[in-house]
């Protein structure tokens, strides 16, 4: 087993004497070279797991484990993607993907050597000297990805690496990142809020509930790659991911708006149908 | 620039002061006579002001990098400890609003009249506000840079010299620029009041000679590398910084 989360809670500080309970007995394993993903509602705490794996922050109780190990800081064998990508913008595109290799005393030219071929991994080959305020948000996406490609890691968690980008980009990156996942093998954990990308891209999608969070459910995606979105498959299991969903939406919008307030269901399903799941 | 300038040379030739008042900038007023271009190109000539010029670069170069060094450690101890904070932080902001100035008679007693006074007083004068500007830099850089570089693998001072400093490249070199103003006007101060050699030594001579157009002389170089500092320097570090890393500029 790569990562086991087990009995995990998290709660935030809140003012003066209150506080958040942002995560609530999470139970999360994930084997060795699995892809899998964590759907739920923006603010339901992906996040916060996700930084609690890569060891950017500590539960309240409960344990972390990666590899057997008991996580207790950052480390390079659990690498991170972020939504903003994260990218120094004061070093160029290689200085960037060699960061890591350097501090892990690499030489400066095997460093250089293992970078390109990273870049080369997402398409980037030509891009070494470029700042990435020169690069679109798809290319800054790319380098992200190869930089932490790169260091070799355990685990790869990806924090809605994609949610910025145009639909025609996510779409490639989505290709792009099925394939390398095909060809390194890595245990990738994927955190997304929308249903049509976790079904598209991983093994098995976590649904969180929300407020506290909590790990609701489990879907096995059992489709053949590269994954069609018409797929019968895919369309059958996200209807159902879809109507649990609506129930987290249903609670956040009642806490958001009072008790009165009613979700007209089959109206944001339809709307979710059109825009193929995006922004739940 | 022009108006200013025959403004000026008609009041020196309106004989309502006397010349050593208001002397000529560019046209003598009697033959032979004094004007302030004359007086600037032979001081320049007779290494009077350049010499003047260097002791006052040197002096400030030195003031000004004590304090750069100060600043910088001090910020990034106010940035990194919160008790730091609480204490030295407090303390600058208070410290920030004194003229340096006002340090020249503790200086004195401290370290005599000379050198070391008019470097205390620089130093101190820049110190503050690198302080204040270099630790808003370090706590402002965003944390999606820093755990970013965390798991890439780096920490401490690593972390601080690939990181934290870059990131607040920015903020640093405004405050380079307004302790560098605060530098400039300190040391005139303490030349002026207690210098051996250095322009504001040079501008008390002018006073005490009644050669207004030594003062003005200096005057002009004084406003040069101001200018100079300011435009080539501090600007053009700016530009580069928001250029290269398609910062707002
Ligand atoms: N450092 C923090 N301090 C206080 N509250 C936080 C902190 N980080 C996250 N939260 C809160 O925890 C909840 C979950 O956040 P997050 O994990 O970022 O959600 P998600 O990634 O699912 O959108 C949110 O309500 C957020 O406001
Ligand atoms: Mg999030």
């Amino acid at each position: 087993m790569k990562v086991n989360l087990e009995q995990v809670n998290k709660t935030f500080p809140k003012g003066k004497n209150d506080s958040l309970h942002v995560l609530q007995d999470i139970d999360l394993k994930i084997e060795a070279g699995e892809f899998v993903s964590l759907l739920g509602p923006s603010g339901c705490g992906k996040s916060t797991i996700l930084n609690l794996i890569a060891g950017l922050d500590h539960p309240t109780s409960g344990d972390v484990y990666v590899n057997g190990q008991k996580v207790k800081g950052p480390g390079t064998d659990r690498v991170v993607v972020f939504q903003q990508g994260g990218l120094f913008p004061w070093m160029n595109v290689l200085d960037n993907v060699t960061y890591g290799l350097l501090l892990k005393n690499m030489s400066k030219k095997e460093a250089q050597e293992k970078a390109m071929e990273g870049l080369r991994m997402v398409h980037l080959g030509n891009f070494t000297k470029s700042f990435p305020h020169e690069l679109s948000g798809g290319m800054k996406q790319r380098v992200a990805i190869a930089r932490s490609l790169v260091m070799d890691p355990d685990v790869l968690l990806m924090d809605e690496p994609f949610a910025a980008l145009d639909e025609q980009t996510r779409i490639i990156l989505h290709q792009e990142l099925q394939e390398i996942w095909e060809k390194t093998g890595k245990t990738i954990l994927f955190i997304t809020h929308n249903i049509r990308e976790a079904l598209t891209l991983s093994e098995r999608v976590l649904l969180m509930s929300t407020r506290p969070g909590a790990i609701k459910n489990s879907f096995t995606v059992q489709a053949s790659r590269p994954r069609d979105p018409s797929d019968s498959v895919l369309v059958q299991l996200e209807k159902r991911v879809m109507s649990e969903l609506e129930e987290e939406m249903e609670k956040v919008l009642k806490e958001e708006f009072g008790d009165g307030y009613r979700l007209k269901t089959s109206a944001v399903r339809d709307r979710n149908r059109e825009h193929m799941g995006d922004h739940i | 620039m022009i108006v200013i300038v025959s403004t000026w040379e008609i009041i020196s030739k309106s004989n309502l002061f006397p010349t050593f008042m208001f002397p000529p900038l560019l046209i003598p007023n009697d033959p032979g006579g004094v004007t302030v271009l004359s007086t600037f190109v032979n001081g320049l000539i007779s290494g009077q002001i350049l010499e003047a010029t260097g002791v006052t670069l040197s002096r400030l170069l030195v003031g000004f990098a004590i304090a750069v060094v100060l600043g910088l450690t001090f910020g990034f101890l106010i940035s990194r400890y919160k008790w730091v904070d609480d204490t030295l932080g407090f303390f600058v902001t208070a410290l920030q609003s004194i003229p340096s100035i006002v340090w020249f008679p503790l200086a004195i007693v401290w370290f005599g009249l000379g050198n070391i006074s008019i470097l205390f007083i620089v130093a101190i004068g820049a110190t503050w506000t690198m302080t204040v500007n270099s630790s808003t830099g370090f706590k402002n850089v965003p944390s999606l840079y820093l755990n970013a570089a965390r798991t890439l693998g780096s920490s401490g001072f690593h972390l601080a010299r690939t990181v934290i400093l870059p990131a607040s490249v920015p903020h640093l070199i405004s405050g380079l620029r307004v302790a560098w103003a605060f530098a400039w006007r300190a040391i005139m101060a303490g030349e002026l009041l207690g210098g051996s050699g250095g322009l504001g030594y040079l501008l008390d001579m002018g006073r005490s000679l009644q050669s207004m157009d030594l003062v003005l002389s200096i005057m002009i170089v004084i406003g040069i590398i101001g200018t100079i500092m300011d435009n080539q320097v501090f600007r053009r570090m700016e530009r580069s910084v928001a250029r290269k890393w398609g910062m707002g500029a």
